[in-house]
């Protein structure tokens, strides 16, 4: 390997390693606050690379179908309990938020794809798509789980895992996709060509993160996330209600996924069911960095973007085999250093 | 006078065992109203289950509106707190940060008026100022308690629940708790008091409760238990040989 | 039961070839699920890997069957040691960690594995393995669907019925424990670690076992088969089913199966598009199982050891066990020296130092937070000290982990009922009777362990019967009234035959002729030479009971001496009563 070769593996490592990142952030904060290990989130990526792909053809993604579905249920649920508690007034707001606004974006997207809008605008449909189903799909599989443990929390994640691909293949079909850059330049940066499409990542990833440590340093909100992933008794003590932290986290979870989804789909040409893989890549990341501390998971996620770019090089089918295969040592590094583990047990 | 709290055959379960059986209890306005009682009586239990932390049965009245079923965050918002006996701070946040979300619910109240209370926080407890930046998990246990009731008084209560607030501290802090408390009574805060410590409870409540093993065995104005010979018995001296000691 | 075996035996008479291969595909599902029953249901171990350890049965038998010819018996063999081999070195490192790792690992591993199987040349890349030759027994070949049906039955059953055995014996009784009460297990020394991983690598065996009994059957192995969507479907199948019990396995392995079967068929007719539509319904169905069983199903999951107790109403008797000798009264027992322990930077324990003799009751009071309860902790071995010594008969047992100091015969209870809510008084008993026992897993599979569980139910029953509780022995833990329960935790503490007893506040929660005849056994054991460590409140209970005081405040010996001292002691008055003003 010269040394050409190895800085654009490790450019196109830190490049993955970046959107890892982002999505091994989104996974910490959904865990902390809600419990829910939350493996759906490549879905979301999913959603947001093949809508733009397909938006960018000028077709109708299948996104505004899965939204719509999702709001319904929602609709559904949330009226159900107002009618059962005849709590009438609730029932505008419910409509409001559940089937006019995610009908109004489907509406909105229909009349646009096939006119083709700017790409900037491409975006802006894409995130106003997905970004609600984080908390509908909160409010439809999880809410009604808020007090169960951690592995029925889990269990629940491989059903919407489940429904969710089974839905992005009936409204996305087989077909791999990959949308055009956004920016197609490509600079000398000494001896290393660096893409305008890696540095747009790169900047993103970055004001991404700026902006979640803004949002929990210096807002009421952040901080109440926070206090419910400190203490979830406490939180509920102060009157932070957990439905609002749990629907808050898993709206920045799908944004985060969105966002994620934007920035891979001119990189990666992606199937209905890729997003799984990218997110458990983010996991790996999360897991590297022990699940709890924020730098390390993105740390660790950087790691993973280069171990994966630098045994695509040396060993490319077995790409995928090495990067899950990661696990098992740092698994052996966190079983050696705990030496008692019953801080964890789960209570009858 | 009115009711703050009234509950009626009230019941909590923790799955099939009954801790609490059908207690009923009265909260007068503006006064303070203690439950004593041995460990494990349901005294937790029964404060946990009026904040709905905990899943009940049988009538809950506040401030004459009925809040069975309501959520937690409803019953902060309407004026309910409680500082419970594990304080749930949030350990990895600033003492000032864990003050300011004490007022969550207040949000919308604007920045200003929850400044001017978390100043009024802080005159009262200086120490907590002093240790403003400081995380709320290197406090000691005093200064945890302070920042567990200061965290209570920035959501402005009408009605405090405090569980076992004497809970492993040392004498001069307990005597500081309990001016605090009774300066609180006099601004018109109705509190609902749970203690191990029942001769600082009984001194400063209007009316008590005693509860064993899930049933209220006793209640009455507070200076008449103190006399009662079974509350002596049990819960002020050491039992019948010792000898009374009065608080000095 | 027997309904279900005769028509086990009359299927492949009955059925057609289409509904004869759908029950092999169910047996094989079945073989894996009951692995991951005991795994999730019982231990509450979660994976969604089991498709690798399929994939190695399979992978081995086919690879040395096809490519070296081997006997498919050779290849079973190689199979098991293989998946042996990798579950042991999986498990040792995973079991260990705290819930959650264990099954995003086995997610992750599901995935290293199936691209792993997908391009290694020797297991044909993602075409697979043609030609698996079928098995032959006793000169039969099981060439065709109701060939296989037999074997792949005969092996299901003979799982189902060994995972029953070892449910219910003294192992059986400690992997109830692993989920909720694991620390309470280790100090009556349950080996939990070693436990876990037993279970680990039986569903992994079960799991490989149904691999190599799949590339029998159909001949043709490829990676399609162990994605990790397979390893999911079977923790589904595991959750359905799992409500009843071990049983359970088959009725979600069939469930569910029968269901795919079923939408394959069904579905297109309304669709016209190809989709993936049943993964939908799947979900959707799971999803709405977890939210009817409201606290999740991890509570109907364990109602597996509840269907399951059906001990006969009458313990038998049998030979009582053997007791250890006691110390003579007088003798040192315990001793702490400078014991400190901090938890972040407050001092819950500070400088402690005490003695107690055997054969008497010492009391140990003080205000709530005075610190008694990590004094009980730091003695069983379930925290440990900072600094200071701890010792037993006069050897330092402060650096042995709990399970080595339940050996030494410290028994204990703890403040905060620590049962196992779904099991029997009689089995929660006979836990603390553990090591006293002797006969291991295997055994347990195989029966061969019945005059030792005679004995360990016989002395559980003696002990539920001395506290009182005989009335109630065969119900729940969980259905009896929290005084009673604690009371089952002396129970289980004495079936320990201990040396030293270690009571919890024992008396709260009890009425006040409980608390009598509670105050009666404790004199009782203490005539029969048992020394007591005890926390108590209750002071009319402490102060007719004990021999001696110790009096804790801040973490700190605040007095210690004979009960009328201590209540004539004003620090203590001081710190009991604090006083306002």
């Amino acid at each position: 390997m010269n040394a050409d070769i190895f800085l654009w593996l490790a450019q196109d490592g830190v490049t993955n390693g970046a959107i890892y990142a982002l999505l091994a952030l989104a996974l910490l904060l959904v865990f902390a606050v809600t419990r829910v290990i939350f493996v759906p989130q490549g879905e979301f990526i999913t959603f947001a690379a093949l809508s733009l792909s397909m938006l960018e053809a000028g077709r109708v993604p299948g996104t505004i179908y899965i939204l719509a579905i999702g709001g319904l249920a929602a609709a559904a649920i949330e009226g159900f309990g107002a009618a059962r508690s005849r709590a009438w007034r609730r029932l505008p707001r419910i409509a409001a938020l559940y089937v006019v606004l995610p009908l109004a974006v489907a509406l909105l997207v229909a009349w646009a794809a096939p006119r083709k809008p700017d790409q900037w605008l491409q975006v802006l449909l894409v995130l106003a798509m997905v970004v609600p189903l984080g908390p509908i799909v909160y409010r439809v599989a999880y809410q009604p789980l808020a007090s169960a443990s951690v592995l029925v929390l889990f269990i629940a994640s491989m059903a919407v895992h489940y429904v969710l691909v089974g839905l992005s293949l009936v409204f996305f079909g087989g077909e791999g996709l990959r949308s055009s850059p956004f920016w197609d330049a490509r600079f000398k940066l000494g001896v290393l060509e660096v893409s305008a499409q890696s540095l747009w990542v790169l900047a993103a990833s970055l004001v991404l993160i700026v902006a979640l440590w803004l949002l929990f340093e210096h807002t009421i909100y952040g901080k109440a996330l926070r206090a419910t992933a400190i203490n979830r008794v406490g939180a509920r003590l102060v009157g932070i209600p957990t439905a609002l932290t749990g629907q808050l986290s898993f709206l920045l979870a799908a944004f985060i996924g969105a966002v994620s989804g934007i920035l891979i789909a001119p990189i990666t040409t992606l199937y209905y069911d890729t997003g799984f893989i990218i997110g458990l890549k983010g996991f790996v990341g999360a897991i590297l960095g022990g699940m709890a501390s924020y730098p390390l998971a993105a740390l660790g996620a950087l790691g993973v973007g280069l171990l994966e770019s630098f045994s695509s090089f040396w060993a490319s089918a077995y790409k995928e085999t090495i990067v899950f295969g990661l696990i098992v040592p740092v698994l052996v590094w966190l079983s050696l250093r705990s030496r008692h583990v019953e801080e964890e047990e789960e209570r009858e | 006078m009115s009711a703050a709290l009234e509950l009626e055959g009230f019941s909590v379960a923790y799955g099939k065992v009954e801790a609490l059986h059908h207690a009923s209890l009265r909260v007068a306005e503006g006064a303070i109203v203690t439950v004593i009682g041995p460990n494990g009586a349901g005294k937790t239990t029964l404060l946990g289950a009026i904040m709905g932390l905990l899943p009940s049965k049988g009538r809950l009245h506040y401030a004459g509106a009925a809040l069975e079923g309501a959520p937690t965050e409803e019953r902060v918002a309407r004026g309910m707190c409680l500082v419970p006996e594990r304080r749930e701070l949030f350990a990895e946040l600033s003492v000032h940060d864990n003050l300011l979300l004490g007022g969550f619910h207040r949000r919308r109240e604007g920045a200003r008026a929850l400044a001017a209370d978390m100043a009024q926080v802080y005159a009262r407890f200086p120490k907590l100022e002093e240790r403003a930046s400081q995380l709320a998990g290197t406090l000691s246990g005093g200064e945890r308690q302070m920042l567990a009731l200061g965290r209570a008084l920035m959501a402005k209560p009408r009605l405090l629940l405090l569980d076992e607030p004497s809970l492993g501290l040392a004498p001069r802090i307990v005597r500081e708790i309990y001016h605090i408390i009774a300066d609180l009574k006099r601004t018109g805060v109705s509190m609902l008091l749970v203690e191990q410590n029942a001769r600082a409870a009984l001194q400063v409540a209007d009316y008590a409760y005693v509860l064993e093993v899930g049933d209220i065995v006793l209640q009455g104005p507070a200076a008449e238990l103190a006399g009662h010979p079974r509350v002596i018995e049990t819960y002020l001296g050491l039992s019948s040989a010792a000898p009374r000691a009065g608080a000095s | 039961m027997a309904l279900f075996i005769a028509f086990l035996a009359l299927a492949p008479f009955a059925l057609s070839e289409f509904y004869v291969t759908l029950m092999n595909y169910i047996g094989l599902a079945t073989l894996v699920t009951l692995g991951l029953v005991l795994l999730t249901g019982v231990a509450g171990l979660m994976s969604f890997g089991q498709q690798v350890f399929v994939g190695f049965g399979a992978y081995a038998t086919a690879v040395l069957t096809i490519q070296y010819g081997a006997s498919p018996w050779l290849g079973l063999g190689a199979g098991l040691a293989f998946t042996a081999a990798a579950a042991l070195g999986l498990g040792l490192i995973t079991v260990r960690l705290s819930g959650h790792y264990l099954p995003i690992s086995t997610i992750a591993w599901g995935l290293a594995f199936y691209f792993a199987f997908g391009n290694l040349d020797f297991l044909g890349r993602y075409d697979g393995l043609q030609g698996v030759p079928a098995i032959s027994l006793f000169g039969w070949k099981l060439e065709s669907g109701r060939g296989s049906y037999a074997l792949i039955w005969v092996a299901t059953l003979a799982a189902l019925l060994a995972a029953h055995n070892l449910l219910d014996s003294r192992s059986g009784r400690a992997i109830r424990t692993l989920r909720f009460r694991a620390t309470m297990a280790e100090s009556f020394g349950v080996d939990t670690a070693r436990l876990k991983l037993i279970v680990f690598l039986y569903a992994a065996l079960l799991a490989s076992l149904s691999g190599w009994l799949y590339a029998h059957f159909l001949h043709f192995v490829s990676p399609g088969a162990f994605n990790v969507n397979i390893g999911i479907e079977y923790l589904f199948m595991a959750v359905v089913g799992g409500a009843s019990q071990v049983w359970g396995a088959v009725i979600g392995a069939s469930l569910l199966t029968l269901l795919k079967e079923w939408l394959k068929d069904i579905l297109p007719r309304f669709f016209e598009q190809s989709g993936n539509y049943e993964a939908i319904v799947f979900g959707l169905l799971m999803l709405s199982l977890l939210h009817r069983a409201r606290d999740g199903l991890m509570p109907v999951l364990a109602r597996l050891g509840r269907a399951h107790r059906r001990i006969p109403a009458k313990v038998a008797t049998a030979n009582p066990l053997p007791r250890r000798p006691g110390p003579p009264a007088g003798e040192p027992l315990l001793a702490l020296a400078g014991v400190q322990k901090n938890f972040g930077g407050l001092a819950a324990v500070r400088a402690l130092s005490f003695e107690m003799r055997g054969g008497a009751i010492l009391g140990l009071i003080g205000p709530n937070g005075a610190g008694k309860s990590t004094v009980f902790n730091l003695v069983t071995g379930v925290l440990r000290a900072g600094a200071g010594e701890v010792r037993f008969r006069g050897a330092r047992i402060d650096a042995l982990p709990a399970r080595r100091i339940a050996r030494l015969g410290i028994a204990r209870t703890f403040q905060h009922v620590n049962l196992v809510g779904g099991m029997s008084v009689l089995e929660n008993v006979a836990l603390g009777a553990h090591l006293r026992g002797a006969k291991g897993t295997l055994q347990a599979m195989l029966r061969l362990d019945r005059e030792e569980e005679r004995r360990l139910l016989h002395e559980a029953a003696r002990q539920v019967e001395r506290v009182g509780l005989a009335a109630h022995v065969q119900e729940a833990a969980a259905s009896l009234a929290l005084g009673q329960q604690r009371l089952v935790e002396v129970a289980r503490a004495l079936a320990a035959d201990p040396v030293l007893l270690l009571l919890d506040e024992p008396a709260a929660g009890l009425r006040f002729q409980e608390k009598q005849a509670l105050a009666a056994l404790l004199q009782r054991l203490r005539a029969e030479g048992t020394s007591i460590l005890l926390v108590e409140h209750d002071m009319d209970f402490v102060m007719g009971l004990v021999d001696r005081l110790v009096v804790m405040d801040f973490g700190e010996k605040i007095a210690e001496g004979l009960p009328r001292e201590i209540q004539a002691n004003p620090l203590v008055i001081e710190a009991y009563l604090g006083g306002i003003e």
